[in-house]
């Protein structure tokens, strides 16, 4: 089985990769001023909404009763997709969803797709398996089409060129779009993309998508973007592929109301983006003539097995989690090692990828609780970091030194004679451990300070008055 | 060997496990709005505005004259409608092109379209075009690089719910929901309007009720 979230299974530890990008502070500077803004833009709009505890309950609700019976409305989706003129393939893995998609292009002798913004052919690596077989894809989200012309990598689920700023975007530009001048200002850049892209527009007749919903009820698809790229990639080819992990179901039409609020205001700060396009099968006269839909699963079902975690599936990918934690706002994205970083990273690639590929990842969190309180799905990221770090240690996947330390630690927390013992011996051996510190655990921290009594011998000194 | 659909939908099937009773969604949010007329309006020009669609009021009946100072304002002479846009509406003056079916690289070449829509949202400031006959084919909204838009205030809700849920036996037609012209958050988060859909939004309010 060739289950794959992007380059994850290779990459470095998080520490490690985090202890690099951590020095670089023009990356730094440009994290902390993009998320320090859509965290303001965020928090103005959430305020405005009375109603938003009870929004994130509702989301909860219906992704849990999605899951629930997800059997059920995955085959209501086929069903009604292709009762509309659509075309539904089930994809394993990663492997076998490129292949579908290359047998369609294929099948159509085309040798270019234009693609908007999907993370699960990031996690698939589609534009490698195109580009293999002589087939060019063509980013067309602004900051995926920076990634791709500057050969960088994704760092930001929702602006995967966060770490960016507009005068190293002007110059990736200036570099690939064999442009003789080009001006200085956001307006002028998002302009020279608008000029490079009209062209492959309206000349390539693939387009790829992925979704942000699929409605079992009526078997359409749901696509939620700003700057038109998504709705011409949906509406201008003749062919149209769009690839979703099969956790991205929505039970009924209406529940739309309810996502259709939360995502805007919790992705970019906004009340509404620009546009929302749903669509249903194929409509003659209006858009494309051909309509795939490839059904992912990529490890998806690994994760919905596990009662205490699957929750880690409700995900919409708003990012605010990665906005508002204060590791990501250090490290940046790519110290995660794959394109889904973050809070939702950290449990999501664990799960999806395989435990022993990053065990790292569930310790990237100080475990603050500030995702958890952002999520407009209302996911217990903190809780769920915890579980997958019992099942580190529960593997033997943890540090020598910690199992040893936590033996250590029980076997000394279950007698009160014990523990009196050991205080008398910190509060004298204070100084030498100073002196030495603790392998690798006091390389980033502080020892705490050791009071000069216990909090038993206060008691029993107050109880003597 | 199994098919993959039926591979995952086992690996679903086990991965559920033992299903837990099935828990009702509290839908506790707001649904229906509690603005006046007037306010709800008032919100939806606000909302148009602050995301920098231009916005003319007018009354029912001087949709044609509102069309043309909105087309004289932009300075444009020749524009698309769709193939049902009422002819009554049209003001004399301008060119006015009916896509009966016009390639995409023509529809380029154009300087904008003139739609109706189906459904409006004053919280968001929301069009939902559902792209009848009055409203055009997707193309006809996106490539062209001005969008001039005609609602009415009885196609107006005020929230997200009521608005999606006016779209009733429409919702399986194409759907675009716009708010506001073209954007970007991708360059240091913040919002620059124009990128490939329409950089120029104009919206006619009609009050018809």
């Amino acid at each position: 089985m060739s289950i794959r979230v992007g380059e994850s299974a290779e990459a470095a530890t998080f520490p490690k990769a985090a202890k690099k990008l951590l020095q670089n502070t023009q990356l730094r500077r440009n994290v902390r001023r993009a998320t320090d803004t859509i965290r303001a833009k965020r928090a103005k709009v959430v305020e405005e909404m009375p109603d938003w505890q009870a929004l994130r309950t509702a989301a909860q609700q219906i992704k849990k009763r999605t899951l629930r019976d997800l059997d059920t409305y995955l085959v209501e989706f086929e069903k009604n997709c292709t009762a509309a003129g659509g075309k539904v393939h089930w994809a394993r893995d990663a492997d076998e969803a490129n292949a579908i998609i290359i047998g369609i292009i294929q099948s159509h002798n085309q040798k270019e797709v234009i693609k908007v913004k999907t993370m699960t052919s990031d996690e698939t690596q589609l534009n490698k398996a195109l580009e293999a077989v002589g087939i060019s894809p063509w980013e067309t989200d602004l900051a995926d089409l920076i990634i791709q012309l500057g050969n960088d990598k994704p760092s930001h689920i929702v602006v995967p060129a966060l770490h960016k700023n507009k005068s190293e975007i002007r110059q990736i530009f200036l570099d690939t779009m064999g442009l003789k001048e080009l001006g200085h200002t956001p307006e002028d850049l998002a302009g020279a993309a608008r000029n490079y892209l009209r062209e492959r527009f309206l000349r390539v007749k693939v387009g790829f998508s992925g979704a942000n919903f699929a409605i079992a009820e009526t078997g359409s698809v749901c696509v939620v973007e700003s700057e038109g790229n998504g709705r011409m990639c949906v509406t201008l080819p003749d062919v149209l592929i769009t690839m979703f992990g099969v956790e991205k179901l929505i039970p009924s039409f209406d529940d739309l109301e309810v996502f259709l609020q939360l995502l805007p205001r919790s992705a970019t700060g906004e009340r509404m983006n620009p546009y929302n396009s749903i669509w249903t099968g194929v409509t003659p006269g209006d858009g494309p003539k051909e309509f795939h839909v490839i059904l992912l699963d990529n490890g998806r079902t690994k994760v919905l097995a596990d009662e205490e975690s699957r929750e880690t599936l409700h995900c919409i990918r708003c990012a605010a989690c990665l906005n508002a934690c204060p590791v990501y706002r250090q490290t940046g994205g790519h110290a995660y090692g794959s394109i889904y970083s973050g809070p939702i990273g950290a449990i999501l690639t664990p799960q999806l990828q395989g435990m022993e590929h990053s065990t790292s990842l569930p310790y990237a969190s100080s475990l603050c609780g500030a995702c958890y309180e952002v999520c407009p799905v209302k996911i217990n990221i903190p809780e769920i970091l915890i579980h997958l770090r019992r099942k580190i240690v529960e593997s033997g996947g943890a540090a020598l030194t910690e199992r040893m330390g936590m033996a250590v630690a029980g076997y000394t927390l279950a007698d009160s004679g014990r523990l009196a013992t050991v205080q008398k011996l910190v509060q004298i051996g204070r100084q030498p451990l100073d002196a030495i510190g603790l392998p690798g655990w006091s390389a980033a921290r502080d020892l705490p300070e050791i009071p000069t009594q216990t909090f038993r011998e206060w008691w029993k000194a107050r109880g003597a008055k | 060997m199994s098919t993959a659909r039926e591979e995952i939908l086992q690996r679903v099937k086990a991965a559920i496990g033992t299903r837990a009773p099935e828990e009702p969604v509290a839908r506790e949010y707001s649904q229906a709005g509690t603005l006046s007329e007037a306010d709800k309006l008032d919100l939806f020009v606000s909302r148009l505005e602050d995301y920098n669609a231009h916005v003319y009021r007018c009354a029912a009946g001087e949709e044609s004259a509102t069309i043309a100072e909105a087309l004289t304002a932009r300075g444009k002479t020749k524009i698309l409608i769709p193939p049902g846009f009422p002819a009554a509406r049209l003001p004399a003056g301008p060119t006015f092109i009916r896509d009966t079916g016009l390639d995409y690289r023509d529809i380029d070449a154009t300087e904008g379209a003139l739609t109706a829509a189906t459904a409006a949202i004053a919280m968001t400031g929301s069009l939902i075009l559902t792209h009848s006959e009055t409203e055009g084919r997707r193309a006809l909204t996106l490539i062209p690089d001005y969008h001039l838009c005609v609602v009415y205030t009885s196609q107006l809700s005020e929230t997200v719910p009521e608005g999606l849920r006016a779209l009733a036996a429409r919702r399986t037609s194409p759907v675009t929901t716009i708010a506001g012209p073209s954007a970007t958050a991708d360059i240091e988060m913040t919002r620059v309007k124009g990128v490939h859909g329409p950089r120029v939004l104009d919206v006619i309010v009609v009050s018809d009720k």
